[in-house]
């Protein structure tokens, strides 16, 4: 242990510790930009800077290791002072549109510089870059500040290593690797970039206009659908507590925003784990290279498919839920549209994610009832929509979603999270096989955490053995997969999340610097499943009413036809 | 008439001449991995300050291309203004009336010439040609990248047998290297523009003094592969490679043909700079990692390389440059005129010449030549001298050689080309006969001498060293379809000898006579390859982590030279020249270290150096 003082505080910690981690430890706030916790400590913006005793310079307090009896001052005038200057420094390259950026109320630049009283900039600002406005990852080169978090995360992290510095002196900044098009730089769309970038360089494109649009128009009927996660952090950019952002005040507040139809991508969880579930059933059964691999996270599907190609023959053909639901909506409801007078179905899913946005582009997946999903909004543009339209949320009633596409179990909640759907695969894949209700403990993935490449089970499920592992993060991936390749490991079933921790951290949700709320988010989702009567998708009443109805049976003719699709025909 | 002044400087050229100072040290540690454009502008940038501003090209033209060369120094230029850019420059090179301002065109030409490549790449892809990147100056100007910092710091914490093994991981001869590296780590050493460049060596050499090289076990081998490997040539290439191999876990064995290991270590450089004992440090270390098993006194003509060729999975040749040249005078056959590789070579045997009395002539300007020099000063000679054909800065031998044996009583002619030696009755080698010269025009990046209108001096030489080049000994393995030029081997950028797979050659063979240091950096590459080759991709982890790092010192020091014993004491003997470093030096030359692989740049790329 090394001892030290800050700010007159004594503190002690373990040797090699930083002199920013011994602050916080110590509950002192230093200011920071560029720092990323364990990822990115290069000490470039150098507004983390303290004074240390003895030492004339002022020194980064991310990348400087502390000493025994060191004293550190983290709020001298001397320091105050060249921390503005930073700022200000910082501010002179950096594009302030403010007023219409995405990240007005989370950029932590902006933030900064209201902390530390900058004034107005007397530099003329840099011209925003050019970018393909399509892409769903959209890059603003004019407000980046070259912290090289996004290239920190997406190569560290994301194993994807898109970004890449580039450039010469001061002319130093981010690229697309090897100069290459974002479109052809193997960027799995994962989003962890943007909701690591401290400005608003980094966003995801931006749909409001579109799916405004077709709210506007009369001949059209507007479905919204969410996804399970969103339900976790919806209420964070509108100022609801977690306790009052509840399932059903979210109901209300899609309705708010004059969406005609109101549904639960949770019910097309459930749906998705009967297809993959059966398609699981019949697998272990057959003599198929193992593994089996979940296909519901397309940002998984788009780096299986850019870095792991020999892989992608082994995905479950299963479309990801929102998908699913899309596409029962666009085959099922015509009718129903056309007599209350429209003309047009509009599927619009509200999603943690930036991935879907691509996902729902795929023209692949279409039905003859045409896309299965026509927009896709981030949870961060639904929450700037509810800004938008005014909506008080927390005084909002809570209602129901619309059925028969509403109705969900505790199964469908848990695919926000990593492990959530090898949870839910297995409680009803052991009801199945063994005839009785599955032990929701023996299911139990709770354990599956990105700090750990991938969690590993065995079960025994009616005598047979089903080997199943979890993966959440690109990088951990990357390393599931090399372990296969190397005949390291063997598993039957594997689920992989692109992001961190699954959708609750997904690129698409709220941003807050510097804190990750993966673990938060994934605790609600765990208490509303624990609240759930009905926890296993197969108990899902409105599930077996759509198999007599309309799809006759999981893995039927027309089960394929609208809920399956074969993710190696996809282009990227 | 009016009073006058003494005129002249003024006391702001006076104030100025200490920043000038700052200026030359910039451009000294100008980092390695520096854009060449980059170089090119800031270079114009000096001329356009240095513009007294009377002359149109110079005072119109350097800001417009200053413009332009910042354009494509930004990857925002068209071809169309590289060729504004050479225009403007020629006309500067052919119009302006001082060489302020035709040299900064004729160097800027020049360079767009040198430079081509780099110029299309920021014009054609808008970015900089592959290996124009920044990185940690000493990791990278050393051939075999070791983690300078690092073990500076492991010295600096006190942990010199940590700093071995830190060493190891990239080079097995930390004595070796502490004691004779030409330390190209130090050249563009980033302390500079504080005070100046860190003793890298000397901190080495403090290290080794401290905790002997076999003291320091080394990592454990992988597991065995049952691969066999030969490795041709017990110097510091064959033998860094078979340490690497050794580690991950093939089998290796060295032929070497002389009578101990240690090639040109022991054959070529004298005990005096590189004491036997101390290399035997390095060779005991080495050989005691995993499964080496050494042939000695075992050389290896065509049919034999053809055996081992079939017998081995991989072949590294290392044979190094054991050929002296020899200079085609009239006198050359006399007796008494001896290369200096043969010379060198029976001393590393032990066979010591006895000089006494005798006037030696040493022919050549190199450091084998003051090796020769100060080796017949220790062996007795009456009188000892150096005959060059350049000047004395113009030698390629390093100037504190150079220094050492003027220390040592040697005389050094230079401008004075050989003509002929002259025998006695005997055959016997009596005088060398020179022809003076004087120094003209600059030739290939060198002053070359032209011959003097003045005669020919003589002077007394009862022994004759020839030091002018190696050979490499390549005849019979060229015979066995090696490719080979001149007399050196050839071999692509992975050490691959060319006309034979499984065959990998580099060192002093491949490159010509070079320096230790990058006898040992191929030795490694090969290692690395010859892994890859048989199908595996060992990674090798020395078990050291370097401490974090200290806060920089900027306070300006001087650089901590390491001293040596007193010329007339040390020219009576063959024992080491070099005195230790004191504790107090050590750590003071330590402080002085930045940590560039965690300050600066190193924040951003130093993470690759726990990795080859």
């Amino acid at each position: 242990m090394v001892k030290l003082s800050i700010d007159g505080c004594s503190v002690e910690v373990i040797e090699g510790t930083t002199v920013l981690e011994a602050a916080r430890l110590a509950g002192i706030s230093i200011p920071t930009l560029c720092e990323l916790k364990d990822l990115n400590l290069i000490a470039s913006c150098r507004v983390c800077i303290v004074e240390i005793e003895g030492n004339g310079a002022l020194c980064a307090a991310c990348n400087t290791v502390v000493n025994e009896g060191m004293t550190v001052r983290t709020n001298t005038p001397r320091v105050v002072a060249a921390r503005r200057g930073n700022v200000e420094a910082i501010l002179s390259q950096h594009r302030s549109a403010c007023t219409s950026c995405v990240r007005v109320k989370t950029c932590a630049l902006r933030k900064l510089a209201e902390d530390l009283a900058v004034g107005e900039s007397v530099v003329s600002m840099p011209a925003k870059g050019a970018w393909d406005a399509s892409f769903p990852l959209q890059r603003d080169e004019s407000k980046c500040i070259k912290c090289m978090r996004c290239v920190a995360i997406c190569e560290k992290v994301q194993h994807c290593a898109v970004w890449d510095r580039a450039g010469v002196g001061p002319s130093t900044g981010v690229v697309v690797k090897y100069g290459l098009g974002i479109d052809e730089a193997g960027c799995a769309l994962c989003g962890q970039c943007i909701t690591h970038c401290p400005t608003g360089a980094l966003t995801a494109r931006d749909d409001i206009g579109y799916v405004l649009d077709a709210i506007l128009d009369p001949e059209v009927m507007t479905v919204v659908q969410v996804a399970p996660a969103v339900r976790a952090s919806w209420g964070e950019d509108v100022g609801v507590s977690r306790e009052n952002a509840t399932p059903g005040r979210l109901a209300s507040a899609l309705r708010a925003l004059g969406f005609d139809r109101v549904f639960d991508t949770d019910f097309a969880a459930d749906l998705t784990i009967m297809e993959e579930g059966s398609e699981f059933l019949e697998f272990i059964g057959s003599d198929k290279p193992r593994p089996m691999l979940t296909s519901c996270c397309p940002s998984w599907v788009r780096f299986a498919k850019l870095h792991f190609p020999n892989y992608v023959d082994r995905l479950s053909s299963a479309k990801s839920p929102h998908q699913m639901l899309g596409a029962l909506v666009k085959n099922t409801m015509r009718e129903e549209a056309e007599a209350s007078g429209k003309k047009k179905l509009f599927v619009v899913s509200i999603m943690p994610c930036v991935a879907k946005k691509y996902e729902a582009d795929v023209p692949e997946l279409s039905t003859e009832g045409g896309a299965d999903v026509d927009a896709v909004l981030t949870v961060r543009e639904f929450d700037r929509m509810l800004h938008l339209f005014g909506v008080d949320c927390a005084a909002l009633e809570e209602t129901a979603f619309d059925n028969p596409l509403g109705l969900s179990t505790g199964a469908g909640t848990i695919f926000g999270r990593t492990g959530g759907v090898m949870e839910a695969a297995l409680r009803t894949a052991a009801t199945i096989l063994t005839g009785e209700p599955a032990s929701l403990e023996a299911c139990s993935c709770i354990s599956a955490t990105p700090e750990t490449p991938w969690m590993a089970k065995e079960l025994d499920v009616a005598g047979t053995k089903v080997r199943i592992a979890v993966a959440s993060g690109l990088a951990n991936t990357a390393k599931l997969l090399n372990a296969l390749d190397a005949g390291e490991v063997e598993f039957d079933f594997v689920e992989i999340m692109a992001c961190p921790g699954g959708c609750v951290n997904g690129g698409g949700q709220p941003i807050r610097f510097n804190t990750e709320q993966a673990a938060e988010r994934a605790q609600v989702l765990d208490t509303l499943d624990a609240a759930e009567t009905l926890r296993m998708s197969h108990d899902n009443p409105d599930i077996p009413k759509l198999y007599d109805e309309v799809l006759e049976k999981p893995l039927s003719h027309r089960s394929h036809e609208w809920l399956h699709t074969d993710q190696e025909t996809w282009n990227i | 008439m009016g009073m006058i002044t003494m005129g002249g400087r003024t006391a702001t050229d006076i104030r100025v001449g200490e920043f000038l100072d700052s200026f030359v040290k910039r451009v000294e540690a100008m980092p390695l991995g520096t854009c060449p454009i980059a170089v090119q502008l800031s270079l114009l940038q000096a001329s356009s300050v240095q513009t007294c501003g009377k002359c149109t090209p110079c005072y119109a033209g350097i800001p417009r291309i200053e413009e332009l060369l910042g354009r494509v120094l930004l990857y925002e230029a068209t071809s169309a203004d590289l060729a504004e850019i050479r225009r403007l420059a020629a006309l500067l090179r052919d119009t302006a009336d001082c060489a302020v301002g035709y040299n900064a065109g004729d160097v800027l030409l020049r360079g767009l010439e040198e430079f081509k490549e780099e110029y299309a790449s920021h014009i054609e892809s808008a970015a900089c040609c592959d290996g124009v990147e920044q990185a940690i100056p000493c990791v990278t100007g050393c051939p075999a990248h070791v983690n300078v910092p690092g073990y500076i710091s492991l010295v600096h914490e006190g942990d010199c047998a940590g700093a071995i093994g830190l060493i190891r991981k990239d080079n097995p001869f930390p004595t070796a290297c502490a004691l004779v590296c030409e330390h190209p780590c130090e050249h563009r050493c980033r302390r500079t523009i504080v005070d100046a460049p860190l003793n890298i060596r000397g901190i080495k050499k403090f290290a080794v003094d401290s905790v002997a090289a076999d003291s320091v076990p080394t990592p454990e081998c992988a597991a065995k592969t049952g691969r066999r490997v030969a490795v041709i040539g017990g110097g510091p290439s064959g033998l860094t490679c078979a340490y690497y191999l050794a580690l991950m876990g093939h089998e290796v064995v060295v032929y070497e043909a002389r009578k101990a290991l240690g090639g040109m270590m022991r054959y070529g450089i004298p005990a005096y700079r590189f004491p036997r004992e101390r290399l035997d440090e390095d060779i005991r270390a080495i050989l005691s990692a995993g499964d080496i098993r050494v042939e000695l006194e075992h050389r290896i003509d065509r049919a034999e390389m053809a055996k081992i060729f079939d017998e081995f999975d991989a072949v590294y040749v290392a044979i190094g440059a054991q050929g002296g040249k020899t200079l085609a005078i009239d006198g050359s056959d006399a007796r008494g005129v001896e290369s200096a590789v043969d010379l060198l070579g029976r001393i590393g045997d032990g066979d010591y010449p006895d000089f006494t009395g005798k006037n030696v002539a040493v022919i050549g300007g190199g450091n084998v030549a003051m090796d020769c020099a100060r080796t017949a000063v220790r062996a007795g000679a009456k009188n000892v001298t150096v005959a060059y054909r350049r000047r004395l800065e113009d030698m390629t031998a390093l100037p504190e050689e150079v220094e050492a044996a003027i220390a040592e009583g040697v005389e050094m002619m230079t401008l004075q080309s050989p003509v002929r030696i002259e025998k006695d009755e005997a055959g016997c080698a009596r005088a060398l006969v020179l022809q003076p010269q004087y120094i003209g025009a600059v030739k290939r990046g060198r002053p070359a001498p032209v011959t003097a209108s003045k005669p020919e001096v003589s002077i007394d030489a009862d022994i004759v060293l020839i030091a002018v080049g190696q050979d490499v000994q390549s005849a019979s393995f060229e015979e066995f379809g090696m490719g080979v030029k001149g007399s050196y081997f050839l071999a692509d950028e992975f050490l691959r000898s060319e006309g034979c797979e499984g065959v990998f050659v580099g060192g002093d063979c491949q490159t010509g006579p070079k320096t230790v240091i990058m006898a040992i950096a191929a030795g490694k590459v090969a290692a690395r390859n010859i892994d890859d080759y048989l199908g595996f991709s060992h990674e090798l982890d020395c078990g050291v982590t370097p401490p974090p790092a200290r806060l920089n010192d900027r306070t300006a020091y001087g650089r901590v030279n390491i001293a040596e014993r007193p010329a007339r004491e040390r020219k009576c003997d063959f024992e080491c020249v070099e005195e230790p470093m004191s504790h107090e030096e050590a750590m003071q030359e330590c402080g002085r270290c930045l940590r560039c692989d965690h300050y600066g740049v190193g924040a951003l790329n130093g993470k690759g150096l726990g990795q080859w």
